[in-house]
């Protein structure tokens, strides 16, 4: 069983969650990613690697709640065991010094971001970190990435650069050398930002997590098409040059289940929205007091619905 | 003389299963077994052959007369014993293995009419003592001191880490999933082989002293040579051919379209049948097409029925001839009323506005002159190309070694197919390491697998004890 050491919410529905996974912890690279259960019938999900400490025993993940299993992962607490956790499981991003890199990151996709600003800057590269959120409240872990970083931009939608793409199309507008772009976040944050680089011509890494179900090469649901070929994003990702991708494909596949997704969803709802209302209203909480009364009695509609 | 023409019988007992109508809308298993009184009717049968054949096309070399003579003579703990001395997973066995072309294809009285229904009496006595739980513990050596590592808990894995425990070597098995098994959890259905099952043949091998540990990717988590360093003094591979492949035709990333590997480990391994109560989703197509004529093809289109689905094809470019699935499973499958498309291929799917395959276009094939593997080779009916609406497809043509472990030890040589080499001890190029099963001769069958596992096992025991140059015997 794999603990949860600390859990945070670190901005509206994005949660921050330490586990023990000390074999993961001590084989993990930039880049990388696992394979969570979180219990006995749940499905298989893959998340980016969003730290490690391979002294503690620990690994990190990032993770934005949409869904089944992203609901019940964020309803656990510090103390509880998931059932599962297999990685590290792609492969490692192939960091060099390239020169000057801009590190594009918005919502779970600024987690995998911090791992890999982190090995840019010890290869000696120039990093320019741009972060991402629909709103101030929406932007996080701007100090840690910045301990790697030489430059850190927080884009909100409004002013001059309104996204992480317009920060890197004007970048490369104004004239100054860029060698590398890597991007992580949304689908769409990471298509418009390659679009943005495309008329430069300028490498731009992204990582995928679509759909999978084993994480090892063995089912093929994740497959992607990569200039022209597919691509197991598990196996052959799960970074892929930005400019190669079939963006519309991925949504597509990416969205085939939803109906299924909504119906489980609103049955797993129905019966936890007690705990969902726990996490989406507090930073954290303590799991001793998860189900007492006082917890459950701090806002009028929650003392309502539980009959207290 | 009497006797013995009364046992010529040219008939076997008959193994009671579910109707077709019943079976085609549940999990459960279709075949029952037999009734004692079934199994002792059938065991009867056996003449005893002072030189049993069969035991010849056993590839584990299950002593078959023995365990008969034991079962007949209502010695069942004996039965189990013996059986269970050659076959650590004889539940298993008993269950999937082609008995057709292996121990039941030599019976003498096959000759004159059915042989003896060896695979039926293995499940019988593997599920009369799985029950009971009344089997004597089998002989284990005392402790080598050496130890071991075994890749992947599929069929060759626990078949060799068994051996190796009984030989009183320290075995730990790796497996990449959440549950032990390999392919008998995440491919083989339910109807066809209970998990169950699978889960308390794995608790035999642990009982025997080998250790499972889940969540293991060897390859990404720990590489061989670090198993090797780390303690280890040998290393068996048995990871399976486990890669799916595609048949490379436009539209196949549509969305609605699977390889069998994720249809099939969605349904079995994540429990998608039980949908919504297990968390993992799959598409219930109304009209499925399944593309192959394997075991695994079988498989998949007798899930899809299972699932709900009003109309299931299987879509083969080769005649019934040519299929190379199991002549019992094709039979369950026509009975549950999967409809075969012979000399049919695909050549492009399409889809609507949400990317979800909604057609197929096939075109008719006849067959040529016999290829190098001896079928016929299909060719194109120029102009038969036409359009058939689907709403879900699987694609089951077969599977190709996974290269997540060749890719990462440059020591170990493969062949063009991904397949390790290995000579006939199951030796790889690399020192210390072993394997066996799909990894060396592709897909195959679960039996060969263990074969393959317990070939490896004598030969790393012969290995450990002698402590002898990789290059020397």
């Amino acid at each position: 069983m794999y603990e949860i050491v600390t859990k945070e919410t670190v901005a509206p529905n994005i949660i921050h969650m330490k586990f023990k996974a000390p074999k993961i912890a001590s084989s993990a690279k930039p880049g990388q990613f696992v394979i969570i259960r979180v219990d006995e019938k749940g499905e298989r999900i893959p998340m980016g690697l969003a730290g490690w400490d391979e002294k503690e025993g620990t690994v990190d993940i990032v993770f934005y709640v949409l869904g089944t299993s992203t609901a019940k992962l964020s309803t656990m607490c510090e103390g509880d065991s998931l059932a599962n956790i297999a990685g590290p499981l792609g492969k490692p991003s192939e960091i060099e010094n390239f020169g000057r890199v801009i590190c594009a990151c918005g919502c779970f996709g600024v987690g995998p971001s911090l791992p890999l600003v982190k090995a840019l800057k010890e290869k000696g590269n120039y990093v320019i970190t741009v972060v991402e959120g629909r709103g101030p409240d929406f932007v996080f872990w701007t100090d840690r990435l910045g301990e790697f970083s030489d430059e850190v931009h927080v884009v909100t939608g409004c002013g001059k650069t309104a996204w992480a793409n317009d920060f890197i199309e004007q970048e490369l507008q104004s004239g100054k050398k860029i060698n590398r772009i890597f991007a992580h976040g949304c689908p769409f944050m990471m298509k418009v930002s390659s679009d943005a680089s495309r008329a430069a011509g300028v490498d731009t890494t992204v990582s995928l997590t679509p759909i999978m179900v084993d994480g090892t090469g063995m089912c093929g649901a994740c497959r992607v098409e990569v200039g022209g070929e597919t691509k197991f994003a598990c196996v052959d990702g799960p970074e892929f040059e930005g400019h190669d991708i079939n963006w519309d494909g991925l949504v597509l596949r990416l969205r085939q289940l939803i109906p299924e997704e909504d119906k489980s969803f609103n049955i797993w709802e129905r019966d936890n929205w007690h705990k969902l209302m726990d996490c989406r209203h507090k930073k954290s909480f303590n799991p001793a007091k998860r189900m007492s009364v006082e917890e459950i009695e701090h806002t009028e509609a929650n003392c309502k619905l539980a009959g207290v | 003389m009497e006797e013995m023409a009364e046992k010529l019988k040219l008939n076997r007992v008959e193994m009671p299963k579910q109707s077709p109508e019943k079976r085609r809308s549940n999990f459960e298993e279709v075949a029952l077994g037999y009734t004692p009184e079934q199994a002792a009717l059938e065991a009867n049968r056996c003449i005893q052959c002072k030189k049993p054949k069969c035991v010849e096309g056993c590839p584990v070399g299950v002593n078959i007369p023995e365990f008969i003579l034991a079962l007949r003579d209502g010695d069942m703990p004996g039965a189990a014993l013996s059986l269970k001395g050659k076959n650590s997973l004889p539940g298993i066995c008993g269950r999937v293995c082609p008995q057709e072309v292996q121990c039941e294809s030599r019976c003498v009285l096959g000759k004159k009419g059915a042989p003896i229904a060896i695979g039926r009496l293995e499940r019988f006595v593997a599920d009369w003592e799985r029950v009971t739980k009344k089997c004597p513990p089998c002989e284990l050596l005392p402790p080598s001191g050496k130890s071991a590592a075994v890749v992947g808990s599929g069929p060759a894995g626990l078949t060799c880490a068994a051996d190796l425990a009984r030989m009183g070597h320290k075995v730990t098995i790796f497996e990449a999933l959440h549950e032990g098994g390999g392919v008998l959890v995440y491919g083989i259905p339910e109807f066809r082989l209970p998990k169950g099952i699978v889960r308390s043949e794995i608790e035999y091998v642990k009982s025997l002293g080998a250790e499972l540990e889940l969540d293991s990717v060897v390859g990404k988590q720990v590489q061989i040579d670090e198993l090797l360093k780390g303690g280890y003094d040998a290393v068996f591979l048995g990871i399976g051919a486990g890669a799916p492949r595609f048949l490379n035709v436009p539209g196949e990333n549509l969305s609605g379209i699977y390889s069998a590997n994720e249809y099939l480990t969605r349904v079995n391994l994540m429990k998608a049948y039980k949908f919504p109560d297990y968390d993992t989703p799959i598409k219930k197509g109304k009209k499925v097409a399944v593309v192959g004529g394997g075991n695994v093809a079988m498989d998949a289109a007798r899930s899809a029925l299972r699932l709900g689905a009003d109309e299931v094809h299987i879509i083969y470019r080769r005649s019934r001839e040519e299929m190379p699935a199991r002549l019992e499973e094709v039979e369950n499958a026509m009975e549950e009323g999967v409809i075969f498309d012979f000399l049919t291929n695909p050549t492009r799917f399409l889809g609507d506005h949400r990317g979800m395959v909604n057609a197929m276009e096939v075109v008719e094939m006849e067959l040529g002159e016999p290829d190098a593997s001896g079928r016929r080779s299909p060719r194109v009916k120029k102009g038969s190309e036409h359009i058939v609406n689907v709403d879900t497809v699987v694609i089951a043509v077969g599977t190709v070694p996974n290269p997540l472990i060749t890719s990462s030890t440059p020591e170990l040589k493969a062949t063009k197919w991904g397949t390790l080499v290995v000579d006939e001890r199951g030796r790889t190029t690399m020192e210390g390491v072993w394997a066996g099963g799909d990894i060396t001769t592709g897909g195959a069958t679960v039996i060969s697998a263990m074969g393959a596992g317990k070939i490896a096992a004598a030969d790393i025991d012969h290995w450990l004890r002698k402590n002898g140059k990789w290059s020397e015997s």
